[in-house]
């Protein structure tokens, strides 16, 4: 761990706030990702859990603060948006497959376009993340065609393809019937183990538990608690992270 | 040939008098609606995306915003004077004006062509305007996420779903604009209705002789709309998906090359 340390952390966020207009969704945020870590942010419904991890690949602007990515502030007018998201990837709740395309072109086109990679390679890419999620014998279906944990292994598929340094998962499983939730949490525990650094705003409270390295707990657009799994999950010292867990644990 | 009475009598005369006669005016009036809802198509197009560009934020300067601003109030000019004026008008204004006050003589067919065309592309940009923002918002986010640019994220994902999403529109426009030219009769052109109406008054025979053209009309639109429906349909593609082995049989998989070029490739594939 002492050496962990050391290193400047992949993603670092600093005070980082957030309002749409008067309401402030997102307060003085501090937190560091360092590589291969797996970071699992809980908290209730409108908590800022969305809104901090789009803050970090700048589908919103945050209002103050900085985010470093590798030391240096994405923030910047000088910084290049696009190369940044491209070594930022994203998985969203309600999968966002591009319907145009087949799964293959789904998984092709950012290899193509923003990668620059040649037609056989960027192919080649996009079947060995696709075999990766289980779902290389889908290439020729629409995104339409699939169910719903079949297009988020896709759309998983899609971001690795990129090579990301990071991954983000914006609640993956919550637009999910219950028997699909486990197919697509059964590609991200994967993920976590050959050590893919990923950032997860879940519900998925057993998940969670199981393979973050660290897990953050939102509250009123704060960071309420951090910690690691058992000091969240099984010893958590802010009565509102106590409250949220034993209202997971009723239910 | 003993002269025609009856109702049929006079369209079987008519046919073989004028038949091809008004074959020619099918086919000025059919290669003005193509091109005019071709053009139409694409004036809509671009003044669609741009009317879509989003307003400049409060850190650009103040050059940039005017010029927005004045972009902004141009197109939507262009737009509510071309929807909210007759196309018969229009093309009046247009044959007559250009010749008094710029001295420039276009054939009537000419402006035929440009009238429709301005007159489509009016309609068109609400269209498009339309169709781009009823493209799911997620579907930008998710192009951004991988770093696509504004424009590849455009004529990649956004556009063709609009494309794919205004093609009734497309095909409405089409139709109207086989029947609508028939407006341009008043700057003489020699379209279907223009060619019927010199030979209805020669014989006098109005009822039979447009009973014809519109039957024409018909088989022209009709003609037309299920063509429209089978373009729709090749877009669509399949409803059923082939499983492919990619890690044990590579063959077939790529997509071929050849026939995907530009926006075409994105629904191609």
């Amino acid at each position: 761990m002492a050496e962990m340390k050391t290193q400047v952390p992949i993603l670092q966020v600093k005070h980082l706030s957030k309002s749409f207009g008067n309401h402030r969704v997102l307060q003085d945020i501090d937190f560091a990702t360092n590589r291969q870590d797996v970071i699992c942010i809980i908290g209730a419904s409108g908590s800022g859990k969305s809104t901090m991890l789009r803050c970090i690949n700048r589908l919103e602007i945050p209002t103050s603060g900085e985010i470093l990515f590798n030391g240096r502030n994405i923030l910047t007018s000088q910084f290049n948006l696009h190369t940044y998201r491209a070594h930022v990837g994203m998985v969203f709740q309600s999968f966002n497959l591009f319907h145009n395309m087949t799964v293959l072109g789904n998984c092709m086109v950012g290899a193509r376009k923003v990668l620059k990679k040649g037609q056989e390679e960027a192919y080649t890419l996009a079947i060995k993340y696709l075999e990766k999620v289980g779902m290389a014998p889908y290439i020729h279906a629409k995104p339409a065609q699939l169910s719903g944990g079949q297009q988020q292994r896709v759309a998983i598929a899609r971001a690795l393809v990129m090579e990301p340094d990071v991954l983000l998962f914006d609640e993956p499983t919550s637009a999910l019937d219950p028997q699909m939730v486990g197919e697509v949490l059964e590609v991200m525990r994967d993920l976590a183990k050959e050590g893919l650094t990923m950032i997860i705003v879940t519900h998925e409270m057993a998940f969670a538990k199981d393979v973050s390295t660290r897990v953050i707990f939102m509250d009123q657009g704060i960071i309420a608690e951090e910690g690691t799994p058992e000091m969240i999950f099984d010893n958590p010292q802010n009565p509102r992270t106590q409250e949220f867990l034993s209202r997971f644990i009723r239910n | 040939m003993n002269a025609p009475v009856t109702f049929m009598d006079w369209v079987v005369f008519l046919l073989k008098k004028y038949g091809t006669y008004f074959l020619q005016g099918c086919e000025t009036t059919l290669i003005l609606a193509l091109i005019g809802t071709f053009f139409g198509c694409i004036i809509g197009l671009l003044v669609g995306v741009l009317r879509t560009i989003p307003k400049p934020g409060r850190d650009k300067n103040i050059f940039i915003k005017a010029l927005y601003k004045i972009l902004q109030f141009l197109l939507l000019a262009y737009i509510e004077i071309f929807r909210g004026t007759p196309m018969m008008v229009q093309a009046m204004v247009l044959f007559y004006g250009s010749m008094q006050l710029f001295n420039i003589n276009m054939t009537p067919l000419f402006a035929g062509f440009f009238v429709v065309s301005v007159n489509t592309g009016a309609y068109m940009a609400e269209t498009v305007r339309g169709g781009i923002e009823s493209v799911d918002k997620g579907q930008t986010e998710a192009a951004e996420a991988i770093g696509m640019t504004h424009w590849q994220t455009m004529t990649s994902v956004i556009l063709p779903q609009t494309f794919r999403n205004i093609l009734p529109q497309i095909g409405n426009n089409l139709i109207i604009n086989i029947k609508d030219t028939s407006v341009l009769n008043v700057i003489s052109v020699t379209e279907l209705y223009f060619n019927g109406k010199s030979a209805a008054g020669v014989y006098y025979r109005y009822f039979e002789t447009y009973f014809i053209i519109s039957v024409f009309y018909f088989i022209m639109t009709f003609i037309c709309a299920r063509l429209l429906r089978w373009i729709e349909h090749k877009i669509d593609g399949s409803d059923y998906y082939q499983l492919a082995d990619p890690m044990n049989d590579p063959s077939g998989t790529l997509p071929d090359k050849k026939k995907t070029k530009g926006v075409m490739r994105a629904w191609l594939r």
